[in-house]
């Protein structure tokens, strides 16, 4: 197994049965299903009697898309989430329900990902990157022009963020829900280190998928509804490789400022993890490549900036969910008749 | 197309007439979920309400026939998860314990326990429903525990569409291989991403098509039900027992 596909594993995805306490589990089963109660009312205004057939199709196509295997470096290879790219492509709602339902049947029909564990699954995996994602996609939108590269662009950049926030909510979750007694800073550093990587390969795809709808049917894509035939064709193209080129440097940079932000002094860090027989043992763990040893703040020497972390984090997430969902719900309008 | 086998749900369903399968299937989910939360909430040190947990469902999974094979194979999909757990006692805080000249922290190996017992059982327990309710039967319970029926219906359509979308990219993919493209690193992912973004488009015409064709035949929004062989009192009880003799063995434990 890759290192992503374990990677994309620990952000709490498909997390099993007794990964979070169940005080948590059950806040966060309440929370997904008064949002997937509210996406599937909103998802009716938006779709009316289409709603069950397109829903069910597209549902189908994010779990397909989730088996794909994507190339990462010299032939590892890992998967898309799907999230922000379900929010893109069919809007917050729709979105957001499609990939809960992938979620839901994956725990009910394939014993992937605990029963118990639902809730918060749900919430790592369809509310936060189809919301937040949601809500980057516009605020980048605003940033890039207005033409299909802005569209494609602003995709790219909300879907690897998305998949950060994502591993964020994970780590508060953790801070309220721990069943281990493992540092909320540690799992943030190490969470949020693994998932800026994942994220850099979400971007990529997700930019190239909706760039590929976009050239075919740009109506398809809910998130470009408002561009005009004129600026719809007036695109212009990014080569591959400096968009990936580009994709990494801008990982590295938050990558660098958050670790900045989370990890305190590494010096001190590594020797504490040293003196305690850790790095050894993390150099024959086969993921994260020795990430937690340079993360590992152990116990809470830093309190302080542990709560800082873990607040601003708390306010960040809540306001870009909730943003999203604030923009959805201005989006949202009866269903236009079918096209002739 | 290399998929993860525990995806391939042309085989989740296991054939049988042993009385798990007989189960109506609404009293087998309800019967699952209240044994997967007694689970859930059991606290780790009650290691022997864990031993009969496992004893009650060893006995469902035996009554019901399921080779080793089948429940090991499908438990593979809580590895990672497990994995990470497993470094709890490396990692985790406060006392340790030294082991082989190893120190582990001692609460560290209780949480790796307590996710190892949980994620097993509730695993288990899931497959021990899955492999035994075909699909249809699935939407059928989950239908008559008042899940909205849309949320039903959409399921539903995502099982008779999934494999068509599966087999239509691996097509693709094969027509891609065939000319040679063996991408390797992530710029090389254009033409593999630009197949998705197909799917996607082919995806939604198909089901803009499906629509018409359902609103030809009188569809307006909600799906048609069909009343099936009812449930009795004997489904409720029976599919109650692991859910029961697990909250007893918690109730026990807790009190001693």
């Amino acid at each position: 197994m890759c290192t992503q596909e374990v990677a994309s594993l620990i952000v709490g995805m498909h997390a099993p049965d007794g990964f979070l306490d169940p005080s948590v589990a059950a806040a966060m089963a309440i929370v997904a299903a008064i949002v997937l109660g509210k996406a599937l009312r909103a998802s009716e205004v938006e779709l009316g009697d289409r709603r069950v057939p397109l829903a069910g199709v597209c549902a189908a196509f994010i779990f397909a898309a989730q088996m794909v295997n994507f190339p990462v470096a010299s032939g590892t290879t890992g998967h898309l989430l799907g999230g922000a790219l379900a929010a893109i492509l069919l809007g917050p709602w729709v979105g957001s329900l499609v990939v809960a339902i992938v979620v839901v049947v994956q725990a009910l029909v394939f014993a992937d990902g605990g029963l118990t564990a639902l809730g918060y699954n749900t919430v790592n995996m369809a509310v936060v990157p189809a919301f937040a994602g949601w809500a980057l996609f516009r605020g980048f939108r605003r940033l890039l022009p207005r033409n299909v590269g802005g569209v494609v662009g602003a995709g790219a950049l909300a879907a690897g963020v998305s998949v950060v926030l994502s591993s964020m909510a994970f780590s508060l979750q953790w801070l309220f829900g721990a069943t281990a007694p493992v540092a909320f800073d540690t799992v943030f550093g190490a969470m949020v280190g693994v998932h800026v990587l994942i994220g850099v390969g979400e971007a990529v795809i997700t930019g190239l998928v909706v760039a590929a709808v976009m050239a075919s049917r740009p109506d398809l894509v809910v998130g470009a509804a408002d561009l005009s035939p004129t600026q719809l064709a007036g695109q212009r193209r990014v080569a591959n490789r400096t968009f990936a080129i580009g994709a990494v440097l801008v990982a590295l940079v938050l990558a660098t400022a958050i670790s900045q932000f989370a990890a305190g002094d590494p010096d001190g860090l590594e020797r504490v993890a040293e003196d305690t027989g850790f790095a050894d043992t993390a150099e024959a763990q086969p993921f994260a490549g020795g990430l937690f040893a340079d993360y590992a703040t152990r116990g809470l020497d830093n309190e302080g900036l542990s709560l800082a972390v873990a607040g601003s984090t708390g306010v960040l997430l809540t306001l870009t969910v909730g943003w999203g969902m604030a923009s959805a719900q201005r989006r949202l309008r009866p269903a236009p008749s079918p096209r002739p | 197309m290399s998929s993860p086998g525990v995806f391939d749900h042309r085989h989740l369903h296991v054939h049988g007439t042993s009385p798990i399968h007989r189960i109506a299937p609404e009293a087998k989910l309800l019967g699952l979920l209240g044994f997967v939360i007694t689970v859930a909430i059991t606290p780790r040190q009650w290691v022997l309400a864990f031993a009969v947990d496992a004893a009650v469902l060893l006995g469902v999974l035996v009554v019901a026939r399921l080779t080793p094979r089948v429940v090991l194979g499908r438990l593979a999909a809580i590895l990672p998860f497990v994995a990470f757990a497993f470094l709890f006692p490396f990692i985790g805080d406060g006392e340790t314990t030294s082991v082989l000249g190893i120190s582990l922290s001692i609460d560290g190996l209780w949480a790796s326990w307590n996710v190892l017992a949980k994620a097993t059982l509730g695993g288990a327990a899931s497959i021990a429903v899955t492999a035994t309710t075909p699909i249809p039967e699935l939407l059928t319970g989950l239908s008559r525990l008042r899940v909205p029926a849309a949320v039903v219906a959409i399921i539903g359509f995502m099982f008779r569409y999934l494999d068509l979308m599966v087999d239509e990219f691996g097509r693709m993919r094969r027509a891609m291989a065939a000319r040679a493209y063996n991408p390797r690193w992530l710029w090389q992912n254009r033409p593999l991403a630009s197949s998705a973004g197909a799917l996607f488009v082919r995806t939604y015409e198909r089901g803009e098509r499906v629509h018409d064709a359902m609103a030809a035949r009188g569809f307006t929004g909600t799906m048609p039900t069909f009343s099936e062989a009812s449930t009795t009192r004997n489904d409720w009880l029976l599919a109650a027992v692991p859910a029961v003799v697990s909250l007893v063995g918690f109730t026990i434990v807790g009190l001693t």
